[in-house]
C-alpha cells in the first residue's frame, strides 16, 4: 500500500548523462519504491555512483526526468533526502560539530541542533567520541559518523555510495546494523555496492548496471536465483564480462 | 668607540638609555603593521573566499591581476598613495599624508593582494573536498564561505603571516607616505634606512636585530598556536 504522505516512489524517466560525446549513464526507466532497500549492483565504472549523484541532484542530467510522486518544491526535495559519500567528508571539527553544522545548514535552530546531535550520537554509539576531532577517527568510525550525520537530518530517502567498501568485516557489520535501524524507521535506502554478500543479505530490490546502462531491475530474490541478462549472470559468477 | 661587531651592547644601551624614542619607534612599527594586516585580513579573507567560489565573467582576469599584485613594487604603491593623499590629490582634504594612518593605508594596499590570492587558493582546494557534502546539505557556494573559512583556519594563519612578513619588512612605501618624521612616523625599517645612510651602523644593526627578533617571536607564537589548534581538530 502506498504511503500517501511520502514523496516516493521516485520515478526516473529517460535519464541520460553525456560528457564529451560519451554516454555515461542511460536509464530509460527506474522506480525507487517507498521504504525499500534498493541496492545498485554492477562492476566498477558501470555508472552506479553517477546514477546516485544524479538522483540526489548533485549532477544535472543531460536529458530525462526525476519525478516524485507528491508535487514537492525543490527545497523540500533537498530537505527530504541525504547522501553519504564513498569517501566520507569530515569537517575539520569535533564529531558533535559535524552534526550541528549539517543541522544548521538544514535550518535547524541552535538548541534543537544540539539536542538532535546528542540524541543521534547516543542512538548510534558515537557519544563517547562527541568531542574528538572527526578527522582522527578510524575509517569505520568516520563512516558511522557520516551515516549518523545524514540520518540526523531526518531524510525520507537516503543515498549511500559504497558504504562498506573500504572497511573490515566488523566495521561493515556495524554499518549494516545502522542501515537496518534506518530501514526499520521507514527510511528508503538506495545504496551502491560491489559486495555481493551485502547485497544478498540486505536488498529488497536490485538495480544492475553495466557500462552506464541500467539493464536489470528486479526483486532481489529473483535476481540472485534467475538473473535475466548474461551480464548479470557473469557478474554473479564472478566471471569477467566485457 | 662603537666598533664592536656585536650590537648587543648598543641595543641594551638604546633600550635602557635615551628614553622613549627607541621604544616609540618599535611600538609605532608594531601598531602600523598589525593594524594594516588586521584590516587586510578582515577584507581579504572573505574576498579571497568569494573569488574562489563565485563564478562571474572576468574572474580569471581578476585572479591573474591579484596574483600579479602580490609582487607590486612597494615604492610604486607608495607613490600612488602619495599622489592620492597629497594636498592637491583627490583625497588631499583628509590631511592624511605624513601620518601613521597613511602608512597603514600603504601597507594595507600591499598586504591585501597577498591575503586575497593565498586565501583563494586555499579555499578553492578545500571546496573540491567539501563541494558534494555542502551541495547535498543544500548550501550553495555563497553560503559555504563561512564554513570553508573556518575549516581552513590553520592554513589561513600562514596566509596572514605571509602578509605580516611583507608589512613588517616593508620600507619603500611607508617612507614615501609617512615621511620618516622623528617621533611621529619613524618606524624600525625607515630608521634603519636613515641610520645606514647617515653612517650610524651600530644603531641600524641594533634596530635590525630587534626587528628580526620581533618577527621571530610573532611567527613562533602564531605557528605554535595553529599547531596546537590543528592537533586538537585533527587536521592531517
Amino acid at each position: 500500500m502506498r504511503d500517501t504522505t511520502s514523496m516516493l516512489p521516485l520515478i526516473v524517466r529517460d535519464l541520460r548523462l553525456e560528457m564529451d560525446g560519451r554516454t555515461l549513464l542511460d536509464v530509460p526507466f527506474a522506480r525507487i519504491q517507498n521504504r525499500q532497500r534498493n541496492v545498485i549492483l554492477g562492476p566498477n565504472g558501470a555508472g552506479k555512483s553517477l546514477f546516485l549523484k544524479t538522483c540526489h541532484g548533485l549532477i544535472p542530467p543531460t536529458s530525462g526526468r526525476i519525478e516524485y510522486t507528491l508535487p514537492v518544491s525543490a527545497t523540500e526535495v533537498r530537505r527530504k533526502q541525504a547522501m553519504v559519500f564513498q569517501k566520507p567528508v569530515m569537517l575539520r571539527r569535533s564529531v558533535r560539530a559535524n552534526f550541528t553544522h549539517a543541522l544548521a545548514m538544514a535550518g535547524v535552530g541552535w538548541y534543537e541542533r544540539r539536542r538532535i546531535a546528542d540524541e543521534t550520537m547516543a542512538q548510534f554509539g558515537l557519544s563517547g567520541l562527541a568531542d574528538s576531532p572527526a578527522r582522527v577517527l578510524s575509517g569505520g568510525e568516520q563512516q558511522r559518523l557520516a551515516i549518523a550525520r545524514a540520518a540526523s537530518l531526518g531524510p525520507d530517502l537516503l543515498f549511500l555510495d559504497e558504504p562498506t567498501s573500504s572497511l573490515d568485516p566488523t566495521a561493515s557489520r556495524q554499518i549494516e546494523d545502522m542501515l537496518d535501524v534506518l530501514h526499520e524507521r521507514g527510511v528508503t535506502l538506495v545504496l551502491t555496492t560491489h559486495d555481493l554478500g551485502l547485497a544478498r543479505r540486505f536488498a529488497d530490490v536490485i538495480f544492475f548496471f553495466h557500462n552506464g546502462r541500467l539493464i536489470e531491475e528486479s526483486d532481489a530474490e529473483r535476481f540472485f536465483t534467475q538473473p535475466e541478462t548474461e551480464e548479470a549472470k557473469a557478474f554473479l559468477e564472478h566471471r569477467l564480462f566485457w | 668607540m662603537q666598533q664592536d661587531a656585536i650590537p648587543i651592547s648598543s641595543i641594551l644601551s638604546l633600550l635602557t638609555g635615551d628614553g622613549g624614542n627607541f621604544l616609540g619607534i618599535i611600538l609605532l612599527s608594531l601598531q602600523v603593521t598589525i593594524t594594516a594586516v588586521t584590516c587586510a585580513g578582515l577584507v581579504g579573507l572573505p574576498l579571497g573566499a568569494g573569488l574562489a567560489l563565485v563564478r562571474f565573467p572576468g574572474r580569471t582576469v581578476i585572479i591573474v591581476l591579484v596574483n600579479t599584485m602580490m609582487g607590486f613594487p612597494p615604492v610604486v604603491a607608495g607613490l600612488a598613495i602619495f599622489l592620492l593623499l597629497s594636498r592637491s590629490g583627490p583625497l588631499g582634504d583628509l590631511g592624511l599624508l605624513f601620518t601613521p594612518k597613511a602608512m597603514m593605508i600603504a601597507q594595507f594596499v600591499l598586504v591585501l593582494p597577498i591575503i586575497v590570492a593565498l586565501t583563494r587558493q586555499t579555499i578553492e582546494d578545500l571546496w573540491t573536498e567539501y563541494q558534494d557534502h555542502m551541495t547535498s546539505l543544500g548550501a550553495g557556494r555563497l553560503r559555504s564561505i563561512p564554513t570553508l573559512l573556518w575549516d581552513a583556519r590553520f592554513s589561513l594563519v600562514t596566509t596572514l603571516l605571509a602578509g605580516l612578513g611583507r608589512a613588517s619588512a616593508e620600507v619603500g612605501a611607508i617612507l614615501i607616505v609617512g615621511g620618516n618624521i622623528a617621533g611621529f612616523t619613524r618606524t624600525m625599517t625607515t630608521s634603519i634606512a636613515l641610520e645606514t645612510s647617515k653612517g650610524d651602523l651600530p644603531l641600524a644593526m641594533a634596530l635590525g636585530v630587534v626587528l628580526m627578533s620581533l618577527t621571530l617571536v610573532i611567527n613562533s607564537l602564531a605557528f605554535g598556536i595553529s599547531r596546537v589548534g590543528a592537533r586538537f581538530s585533527g587536521k592531517s
